[in-house]
């Protein structure tokens, strides 16, 4: 059968070489534990705003076995700004759309990128070890990141100055020095256990089989979730498509279910037959058992150790909130750290990435534990209301809304955030103050580009230009904090940008229209691309006041 | 806000129906039958604040003595 791309390398078992330490007394502006998802995103973004980086990993392998396959849109565009969004993108498997079953009848279909001129669908479905690998090769050809594998954190003590730990290789257990360290190194948190913190929540008393199977099969590429499926009754399954034929199956098994017996063949072949026929033919390409928690560190700032992704926090894989929620960890802790270890901002902008992310980390976990009561109802009034509505949603739309197979991940807007200017003129739309911009197709020196592909790295003034003259920008000089500045021309015309200022044509009108924009309109994003603030005209003290609150008071005197 | 003046046209015959809607039905059956009806109506009355009212009421003097299937994680 079909499999891996001709010359493309086998991620799945790649094994990197472990090469000791050089200048081993040398202290590190930032040390990264663990080369997951987020330990690679966030060593990226740090060594392409020039911090140097070392980033250690107790193995010497890439993710093994059946773990995330879902990278939602806001994934793939921070992935695009760290350079490998188009790789993942080809190799993954576009989907928009989901149905969800009940017995052999479809009760509710959702799409969840009903609108064109986005440069990003809604997710990709693509296996953990491939994200894990393309974001390596970026992180490869940036010289500022030091990557040494098999170096295992052990120990660790920090004081108001930095950080020291405990590091075991191969040849013996050294000490290694840093300013900051981001700790990503999972679910098991060496970091967490070695400065005695707890990671706390609730465990959902439910057993879930995991399998990989490789096969020619025609679904569509889409989200398919049963309940009480004839072929699994009483219980759940879902099914999704990700690439080289391989396709994931996901049944839930109760509570009772011996973990060990049912990841044998003939335990796992049999439930396969009964979803695809007694003739198909397929190969196990992976199987496991998972029982799931939610559960979160009371804070993800400990000093000088910042926690993000799973060591974090931990969700259920429904709605695909773990690897995208560290993600959006890693992108934000990323400009904030650059600016602290720069000296362009405070170390109390750090707080905010605890807030902001504590925050996000809450959401998470709420959506996944509804779903999770849906799924695996946890009392009998419980079951009685989620089979109430799986009936009722045969024949009752507003039944179908009730419905829950997973609520799939969306990016956090930091609402309440300290580095958020709330509004002071009326805007509409679902845009708001805090939220991640959203896409739209632009023209950009003669060529056709998006949107997001021009902001981010930086903060950014966006000024909406018109009939009128465009306000000068230029008294608005927030050095030495870098600020990009972009006009945005109505379709079919291509402004003069004023001096430092880039001008991208908004080619469908749809960026005006997505960010309510009227002439004049100015708003302000953040590095990460939310917006910081935004005014109906532009006011150079209002701009540099909230300029200075989303850069954490201060700027550039530190 | 939640009305609990008599609201019901006739209140005998409605208590008589909702009664017979159980007849010959098992207790699971009948749990099956309530539940349903909570959500059709909670649908129908639609706001939030008069729902939270009456789950206040229905949950009011109930002391809890109960739990529920999930367990504690500590990581
Ligand atoms: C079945 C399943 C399905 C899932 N599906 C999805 C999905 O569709 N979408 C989604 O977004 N998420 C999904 N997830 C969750 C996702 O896999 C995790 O959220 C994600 O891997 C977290 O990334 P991380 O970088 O924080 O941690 P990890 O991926 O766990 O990486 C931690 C790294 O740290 C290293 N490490 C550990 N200890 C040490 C140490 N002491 N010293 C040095 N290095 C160390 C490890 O070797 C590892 O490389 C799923 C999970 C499961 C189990």
């Amino acid at each position: 059968m079909a499999s891996r791309a001709p010359g493309e390398p086998d991620y799945q078992r790649l094994a990197f070489r472990y090469e000791p330490m050089a200048g081993r007394g040398e202290r590190r502006p930032v040390i990264v534990v663990g080369a997951g998802p987020v330990g690679l995103a966030a060593a990226i973004d740090l060594a392409r705003q020039g911090v140097p980086v070392l980033l250690i990993d107790d193995d010497d392998k890439l993710s093994q076995g059946s773990r995330a396959i879902c990278f939602a849109k806001r994934t793939l565009e921070i992935f695009d700004r760290l350079g490998c969004g188009q790789r993942m993108v080809e190799k993954g498997v576009t989907w928009n759309r989901g149905k969800v079953f009940v017995r052999d009848e479809e009760v509710y279909a959702f799409d969840l990128l009903p609108e064109g001129g986005h440069r990003r669908p809604a997710f990709v479905n693509l296996q953990q070890y491939y994200v894990e690998g393309f974001l390596l090769d970026c992180a490869l050809a940036l010289p500022a990141i030091d990557i040494r594998w098999r170096h295992r954190l052990t120990g660790i003590s920090q004081d108001e100055n930095g950080v020291t730990i405990e590091v075991e290789t191969p040849e013996g257990t050294q000490s290694l020095a840093c300013d900051w360290l981001i700790a990503a190194d999972g679910a098991r948190s060496a970091t967490r256990k070695a400065l005695g913190l707890v990671s706390s929540g609730r465990t959902f008393r439910d057993r879930f089989l995991i399998a990989d199977v490789r096969m020619e099969a025609d679904f569509p590429a889409e989200r398919w979730f049963w309940f009480d499926p004839p072929f699994h009754p009483n219980r759940s399954v879902l099914l999704h498509q990700q690439p080289d034929q391989v396709w994931r199956v996901d049944f839930q098994l109760g509570w009772e279910a011996d973990p060990i017996e049912e990841q044998k063949p003939e335990k796992v072949m049999p439930r396969l037959r009964a979803l695809l026929g007694e003739a198909a033919e397929f190969e196990l390409e992976w199987v496991s058992v998972y029982t799931f928690s939610c559960l979160r560190l009371d804070r993800f700032r400990h000093g000088r150790v910042l926690f993000a992704g799973d060591s974090a926090h931990g969700v259920s894989p429904f709605g695909a909130r773990g690897a995208n929620s560290g993600i959006q960890d890693a992108e934000n802790l990323a400009w904030k750290l650059g600016l602290v270890v720069k000296g362009l901002a405070p170390e109390t902008l750090l707080d905010s990435y605890d807030a902001e992310r504590v925050e996000a980390a809450d959401e998470n976990i709420l959506a996944s534990t509804r779903s999770t009561d849906f799924i695996t109802p946890k009392s009998e009034a419980s079951r009685d209301f989620r089979d109430a509505a799986l009936d009722l949603a045969r024949d009752c739309p507003f039944a179908r809304r009730l419905v829950n197979s997973g609520r799939l991940s969306v990016p956090s807007t930091y609402r309440t955030s300290p580095l958020t200017t709330a509004d002071r003129d009326a805007f509409a739309g679902p845009l708001e103050p805090g939220a991640p911009v959203p896409d739209a197709p632009i023209r950009i020196g003669g060529r056709e580009g998006w949107f997001l592909d021009e902001v981010g790295g930086a903060f950014t003034l966006i000024v909406f230009a018109g009939q009128g003259a465009l306000p000068d920008t230029d008294a608005l000089r927030p050095d030495p904090l870098p600020l990009d500045r972009i006009v945005v021309t109505p379709p079919g015309q291509d402004g003069d940008p004023p001096l430092h200022a880039r001008a991208v044509e908004d080619r469908e009108g749809l960026l005006a229209r997505r960010f309510d924009a009227a002439p004049g309109t100015v708003y302000l994003l953040r590095p990460d691309q939310h917006v910081c603030a935004r005014w109906r005209s532009f006011d150079a003290a209002a701009v540099a006041a909230a300029l200075q609150r989303a850069a954490g008071g201060e700027i550039g005197r530190c | 806000m939640l009305n609990t003046e008599t609201n019901l046209p006739s209140p005998d015959d409605f208590y008589e129906e909702l009664v017979a809607l159980h007849r010959d039905l098992t207790p699971e059956q009948s749990r099956q039958v309530n539940a349903r009806l909570i959500l059709l109506l909670a649908n129908h009355v639609g706001d939030p604040a008069v729902l939270r009212e009456a789950m206040a009421r229905a949950r009011r003097g109930i002391e809890p003595a109960g739990g529920d299937a999930t367990l504690p994680a500590r990581a």
